[in-house]
């Protein structure tokens, strides 16, 4: 979700094989850099899989470039990298939020499981409470929130949403992300 | 061309037949057209991006950059027109700096039907092709299966019925530029309002032999009104478990460095 100079990303922490609950601390977000978030939802498995390789790719850019990726060239990286695996995709919809290192402009976009990319001005919904998402977003959000507002919304959105989905929440993590800091949040939600 | 990586195809399959829903790809489910007029070539395309019965995005770009004199609106599978397009506009890339000369619309449409026609229409994009060369104004039509059309007037994606209706009854020979985008865009907004897959804005590109002027959100009929309350929620709305604040100038705190003489013994082994 974007702010004013801000931008913020969350996740539940819900890991689930159906209906049975396997573990209710399974993070889904992935740091690539000072300013630069990724999210993962859909199969677990895959989002291990796809984080470590985008782990292992960010690294290797770092060394050839000997300089951190920018968000946006990162979500070009993501795309290309799923569009490869077009006819066997991983089962994930990935998310990306971060600061413009040069500009300090909020960057967020989305992803379909084959690296279709959705540049968004507003916010990016993904996973089995998108439906839910999309509403509280399009309704809650309104544009340059400031970092406190934008985590009260987030929050929000994100925790009543998950309530109406019986398939993710037992908590969340929000990240806040601001040109000289990260704060990460541990929220108390629901856990039936 | 590199090619696909199949390796997780069997894992898939088989996951699939275990009951695991495949996951939705984003569809454009489009409407665009295009048109020629005397001096060159109009095409224009809806902004709604659909995933399911869910609006994916309600301001995205279906009109596609492959050469500075030719355009591509693209409809079907979202990341099959974008990357095909951006995949055969590199390679023209290259072929126009290997002849010296200006990539021909002809030599674009070849590309792309042989390109979609090796993948057997599994690559779902469907393509309105537009340009100006030195041999002059071209539209074409490419479908996912290889095949392709060469017409003054086309309509592609979920709403090219609505879109057809309206060249149909109001295309003429002799067109000038302002009556072609009028005319396009009226295609596209009758594909807005009466297709349930297209919807939001009309982007038009106008391609002459002199430049292309591309003209993003040319009409804007779904402008999102004013909010006129606000769900803001008080600081402290939300409750909170553990907080943890990492700033820029304190992550010296989690690094150690050390610095190196070059006295020092541990200095890194160099190949020769």
């Amino acid at each position: 979700m974007v702010g004013k100079d801000c931008v913020a990303i969350a996740c539940d922490l819900r890991l689930g094989l159906q209906a049975l609950t396997v573990s209710n601390n399974f993070p889904k977000i992935f740091q690539y850099g000072d300013n630069v978030f990724l999210g993962l939802t859909g199969l677990a498995t895959d989002v291990s899989t796809v984080s470590d390789l985008f782990r292992y790719k960010v690294n290797m850019y770092r060394l050839r470039e000997e300089r951190n990726i920018a968000p946006r060239t990162f979500a070009n990286l993501v795309s290309s990298s799923l569009y490869e695996r077009r006819f066997g995709p991983y089962f994930v919809s990935p998310v990306v939020a971060g600061l413009d290192p040069k500009t300090g402009q909020p960057f967020i976009c989305g992803f379909d499981s084959i690296g279709c990319i959705d540049f968004a001005k507003d916010f990016i919904v993904s996973g089995t409470a998108t439906e839910q998402l999309f509403g509280m977003c399009e309704s809650l959000w309104e544009p340059d929130l400031g970092p406190d507002a934008l985590f009260e919304t987030i929050s929000q959105a994100l925790l009543n949403a998950v309530d109406r989905d019986a398939l993710s929440g037992w908590g969340a993590h929000v990240y806040i992300i601001e040109k000289d800091k990260v704060t990460k949040r541990l929220l108390k939600g629901r856990q039936d | 061309m590199p090619g696909f990586d199949f390796s997780n195809y069997n894992r898939n399959a088989a996951l699939h037949a275990r009951g695991v829903p495949l996951p939705k790809a984003t569809s454009t489910g489009t409407t665009i057209v295009g048109c020629i007029y005397d001096g060159g070539v109009v095409i224009a395309a809806d902004t709604r991006a659909t995933s399911g019965p869910i609006v994916a995005d309600k301001n995205c770009e279906k009109l596609h950059y492959i050469a500075p004199n030719i355009w591509c609106a693209g409809a079907g599978t979202a990341a099959d027109t974008e990357f095909t397009t951006a995949l055969i506009s590199s390679q023209l890339e290259l072929h126009s700096l290997s002849t010296g000369r200006k990539p021909r619309v002809v030599t674009c449409m070849t590309m792309l039907k042989q390109h979609l026609f090796r993948y057997q229409g599994y690559v779902g994009a469907y393509l309105v092709v537009a340009g100006v060369d030195p041999t002059g104004t071209h539209l074409f039509t490419v479908h996912a299966h290889g095949s392709t059309d060469k017409l003054p007037y086309v309509t592609m994606g979920s709403g090219s019925l609505a879109a057809m209706s309206v060249f149909e009854t109001q295309w003429r020979a002799q067109l000038t530029r302002d009556d072609a985008v009028k005319l396009c865009a009226d295609a596209i907004e009758a594909g807005i309002w009466n297709d349930l897959g297209s919807g939001s804005n009309v982007d038009v590109a106008v391609i002459t032999p002199e430049k292309t002027t591309l003209m993003r959100n040319y009409i804007r009929p779904n402008e999102r009104t004013q909010k006129l309350g606000s769900y803001a929620f008080p600081k402290g709305t939300t409750a909170v478990l553990n907080e943890k604040i990492i700033r820029k100038e304190e992550i010296g705190k989690y690094v150690s460095v050390l610095e190196l003489t070059e006295e020092s013994d541990d200095k890194m082994e160099v190949d020769t």
